[in-house]
Order: structure tokens, then C-alpha cells, then sequence
């Protein structure tokens, strides 16, 4: 089950350059949540703050306190390897692991940690594939090609099956229909709607529509700060501040 | 005026054709010198050796002067040995180091580390052999396959560090980051996924240090040594093809010079086949590696 994520006074830098300014949100469990705005917002970097991953940029540091369930992610005794394991992540660009199998690809994540019970992964790579619609497309060349041979929509469902089969509480999607077409984009946010039943999911997104279709709550970002975070609905239809109203209407972004 | 510059047009074709085949042709013409001095180096060890080659070349040791026959199976035995010991060091602890520069290599260490490989590559191989014939034949105080070794992997090492490097640089950041987002820790991610997506660049850097040192004679003049019998010992002098080949080159004999020539097509064969298996195995082992 997914599950919340509090953000308090979040501030994050790259170098000298702020990219983050106090965000403070409430992500509920088991929603779908989009974070939306213009380019350089700081979208990518606010979900990266979430399981860790901005820390492995060179110069990069942040302040301030991340709550996924009852765990602090940036408390004393909590290692970035584990918020990984209970944060999923799906990226921009498709990134399989090129020299892997299908099969490996999907079973990397639990086998990578020391995990090898043949008959338990099987299991988990088979259901992790049907959770990502890809069963059915791959199931006789699982261990006959490699992750890279797929179609760009099929690899980002690969890499949506990773991330599922080490059975995260929340999933991470830095924009992860911006470099497909629109079957494969309709086809991974089909898949949003399904997964938000069993896990909390963030979703970063350029696309304004796409917002509106797969999340309930979006947040607005612009300039590293968190303008509004609101109900979906009310984001697109009666906004409270005018800067949310001028992006969303198109008059800059 | 249409006409003109429907003439002018047909010039700027004609121009642009002719300069692509000049190119082209120029490409074809380097490629043809590049491997022209190999294909002659490599036809005239054929012509030269492939007469003295026989079964007996391979199975028996070398004869005194005068005698008819005898082979160079010692050496080709010593060869392997020291060869594999020399590997045993390089190969590791090159890579070791080539890892450590492309995933944690900043800041001024990491700057010496580098300076003191390319250096090190630089340092010519007898000057190698003086430093291995220091630290193991005068401690130990005689010659043997152990410090042929020493040397040979001295050398190795520089090479593989660079190009693991390189090579481990080349897999984009975003399979790193794929790696870690599962919870994947650092050194696992770096041995399993980044070191196993560079594998035929890495493999193609080992390839390219043993073929470099497994023709090395001067090293091995005071390390190995030689020997004209049997030896297994890794702790006595022992017999390699380069210093066989020396030896019978270098001496006044004809079928000893006819010998060299043998040893010397061997010595290729051996290296290329070497190479071509550890490819062949390498690609059949692309996917299973982690099942």
C-alpha cells in the first residue's frame, strides 16, 4: 500500500544557485499528484529531493525535512539506499540496462540486493510486467533479448516493471511520457490510473492535460517556489492565485 | 540568365561529386596503408617461419647447434605462465584503479593518479624490467617467472587503468541513476551495472595491454631469463617465446635464424588467437552474466 508524503521548509541548491524555495506539501497515499509548471521550475529537482536523488549531483544540497510514511528521509540514521528501495523512480528518457535481458532487467532491482530465489523472482518479474501492460508483448523473449531492443513506449514500461517489482510504497515519474509518442503516452498513463489503487504517485508533467487526466492533486511550480497545490479540479477550473491562472491559460510557460 | 544558372548548378554538381569521391577515395587509400604494413609484416612471417613449423615445434625443447629438429614447447609453456601471472596483477588492479577514476576519481588525487599512468606508459619497458629485476630477482637472488610477471603486469596496468576509464565514462548517467533509484547501493551499482554495461570496451582494453606486453622481450632479458629446459617452477628462470626468438636471432646459426622466423609466427598466432577467443567468449556471455 502507498503510502503519504510531507514536505516541510524544503530548500534545495546547486552550487550557489537556489533552485528550491521552502516548499512545504502534503502528498496524499494512494493518489496521484502532479507537479506541474514551466521549464526550470524546479519540478525535476523537488520529486529528486523526495528519494535522494539530488544529493548524487556534484555540488547539490538541500535543507529541510521529507516524510515518506513514518520514515524521515533525511534523518540521522536513514541511508539514501533504503529511501530508494521504498521510493520508486521512473525517468524522462527510458533507461534500461542496455546489456541485460528483459528478465534481468525487471528482476535487477531484487537481485542486485542479494535477493536469488529463481522461483519467487520469476513470479515478481511476471506480475511486474503485467502491472506494467507489458506481459503480454514480451513474454516469450524475456530472456531472449535485451531491455534496449524494445520500442521507446516498451522500455519506458520496462523500466515502469523495475520499478514496481522491488515494491516501492511510493513511484517517482520524472515526466515519463515526454519523449514517447501518444499510443505509448495513453498507454503509461492508463497504467498511472491503475497503480495510484496499490501506491502514491508523483508525477512530474509538462503536459497540463495530462495532469488533468491522471492526478487528483496538482502543485504549481514556478520559479522554485510552490505557488499552489490544490485539489486538480480546482487547479484548472477556479485557481486562487493569478499566477496559476496565467500558466494554466497559457499566458507564459 | 536561366540558363546560366541552370549551367552554374550542373558545375556546383559536378563539383560536389568529384569532391566526394576524392574523399571517399582518400579514406580508402589510409585504410589500405594502415593495413598494408600488418598484412606484410604478417605474410612475410608465413613465408619466412612456415617451413620450419611441424608438430615437433610445439612438443619438443629446443636442441644444441647442429642438431636437427627440437622445438620451442618450454617456451611457449613459460610464455603462458608468466603471461598469466603478469595478468593476475594487471588486470586487477588496472581496472581497480580505472574505476576508481571514472565513478570516484576528483580533486587532486585523482589528477596524480592519472599523471603517474600516463607516465607510466612513457617508461620504456627495459627500464620496467630494472625495477621488477630490483624488487624481485636481487630480494629473491635469482631469476624467475614471478618477476618476469611482475614486470609484464607493472605494464599492463597503466594501459587497462586508462581505458577502463574511458570506457566506464562512455555509460550515461541516466543507468547509473536508474541503478540507484532502486535502491541499488553505490559499489553494487557500480560493479553490476556500470562495469557490466562497459564489459566489451573493458574486455577490448585487457585485450589490447596483453597483446602490448606479450610480445616484451627487453623486460624479461634479466627477470625471466630464459631457459633451454622444462621449468613449471613460477620460481625459476624460465623460457618465453620473445627471448627464444632473441636467442636464436641474435645468434650466428641459419637454422637457428630459421627457428626465430617459426617462433616469431607462433608468437602472432598464439597472440591473436588469444585475443579472437576471449571476444568470442566474452559476447556469448552478454546475457547471462547476472542469471
Amino acid at each position: 500500500m502507498g503510502v503519504g508524503v510531507q514536505v516541510e521548509q524544503l530548500n534545495a541548491w546547486f552550487g550557489a544557485t537556489q533552485a528550491l524555495y521552502d516548499i512545504a506539501m502534503q502528498i496524499p497515499a494512494n493518489h496521484a499528484t502532479a507537479i506541474i509548471g514551466p521549464s526550470g521550475c524546479g519540478k525535476s529537482t523537488f520529486i529528486r529531493c523526495l528519494n535522494r536523488m539530488h544529493e548524487t549531483v556534484r555540488d547539490a544540497r538541500l535543507e529541510g525535512r521529507v516524510r515518506i510514511g513514518a520514515m524521515e528521509v533525511y534523518g540521522n540514521g536513514t541511508s539514501a539506499v533504503e529511501v530508494r528501495r521504498r521510493v520508486g523512480m521512473v525517468f524522462q528518457k527510458p533507461n534500461p540496462f542496455p546489456t541485460m535481458s528483459i528478465y534481468d532487467n525487471v528482476a535487477a532491482g531484487l537481485k542486485l540486493n542479494g535477493f536469488h530465489n529463481r522461483r519467487v523472482l520469476d513470479e515478481v518479474v511476471e506480475r511486474s510486467l503485467h502491472m506494467a501492460a507489458l506481459w503480454d508483448e514480451v513474454k516469450d523473449v524475456l530472456k531472449k533479448q535485451s531491455g534496449a531492443s524494445l520500442s521507446g513506449g516498451q522500455q519506458q514500461r520496462l523500466c515502469i516493471a523495475r520499478a514496481l517489482a522491488v515494491q516501492p510504497e511510493v513511484m517517482l515519474m520524472d515526466e515519463p511520457a515526454s519523449a514517447l509518442d501518444p499510443i505509448s503516452t495513453s498507454k503509461i498513463e492508463e497504467l498511472i490510473f491503475q497503480l495510484k489503487e496499490q501506491y502514491t504517485i508523483v508525477i512530474v508533467t509538462h503536459n497540463m492535460q495530462q495532469a488533468a487526466r491522471v492526478a487528483e492533486y496538482t502543485g504549481f511550480f514556478l520559479m522554485g517556489k510552490l505557488i499552489e497545490f490544490d485539489k486538480t479540479e480546482k487547479i484548472f477550473t477556479n485557481p486562487s492565485d493569478k499566477r496559476t491562472e496565467d500558466y494554466i491559460t497559457g499566458r507564459f510557460g | 540568365m536561366p540558363d546560366r544558372s541552370r549551367s552554374r548548378e550542373r558545375f556546383l554538381a559536378w563539383r560536389r561529386t568529384v569532391a566526394d569521391r576524392l574523399a571517399t577515395g582518400f579514406a580508402v587509400l589510409m585504410t589500405v596503408l594502415v593495413v598494408a604494413p600488418l598484412l606484410a609484416v604478417f605474410s612475410y612471417l608465413v613465408v619466412r617461419g612456415i617451413g620450419s613449423l611441424n608438430l615437433a615445434f610445439f612438443t619438443h625443447l629446443p636442441v644444441p647447434v647442429g642438431e636437427k629438429g627440437g622445438g620451442v614447447a618450454n617456451a611457449i609453456v613459460g610464455s603462458a605462465m608468466i603471461l598469466g601471472i603478469a595478468s593476475l596483477i594487471g588486470v586487477p588492479w588496472g581496472i581497480g584503479a580505472g574505476i576508481y577514476l571514472a565513478e570516484y576519481g576528483r580533486g587532486r588525487f585523482a589528477s596524480l593518479l592519472r599523471f603517474t599512468a600516463d607516465v607510466l606508459n612513457g617508461v620504456p619497458s627495459i627500464v620496467i624490467g630494472i625495477v621488477a629485476y630490483a624488487l624481485v630477482v636481487l630480494t629473491q637472488k635469482h631469476f624467475s617467472a614471478l618477476s618476469g610477471g611482475v614486470a609484464l603486469g607493472i605494464m599492463m596496468i597503466p594501459t587497462i587503468t586508462r581505458a577502463t576509464e574511458e570506457v566506464l565514462l562512455l555509460v550515461p548517467l541516466a543507468v547509473r541513476e536508474a541503478a540507484w533509484g532502486l535502491g541499488v547501493a553505490r559499489w553494487r551499482a557500480t560493479l553490476s551495472i556500470t562495469l557490466r554495461t562497459a564489459t566489451a570496451g573493458v574486455i577490448t582494453a585487457v585485450m589490447l595491454a596483453f597483446a602490448r606486453i606479450a610480445g616484451e622481450t627487453a623486460p624479461l632479458l634479466f627477470t625471466a631469463f630464459g631457459n633451454q629446459f622444462w621449468n613449471l617452477n613460477p620460481n625459476q628462470p624460465t623460457a618465453a617465446l620473445p627471448l627464444q626468438i632473441f636467442t636464436y636471432a641474435i645468434s650466428p646459426f641459419d637454422e637457428w635464424h630459421r627457428l626465430a622466423w617459426a617462433g616469431a609466427l607462433v608468437l602472432i598466432a598464439l597472440i591473436v588467437g588469444a585475443v579472437a577467443m576471449v571476444r568470442v567468449v566474452a559476447r556469448r556471455g552478454m546475457f547471462q552474466g547476472a542469471s
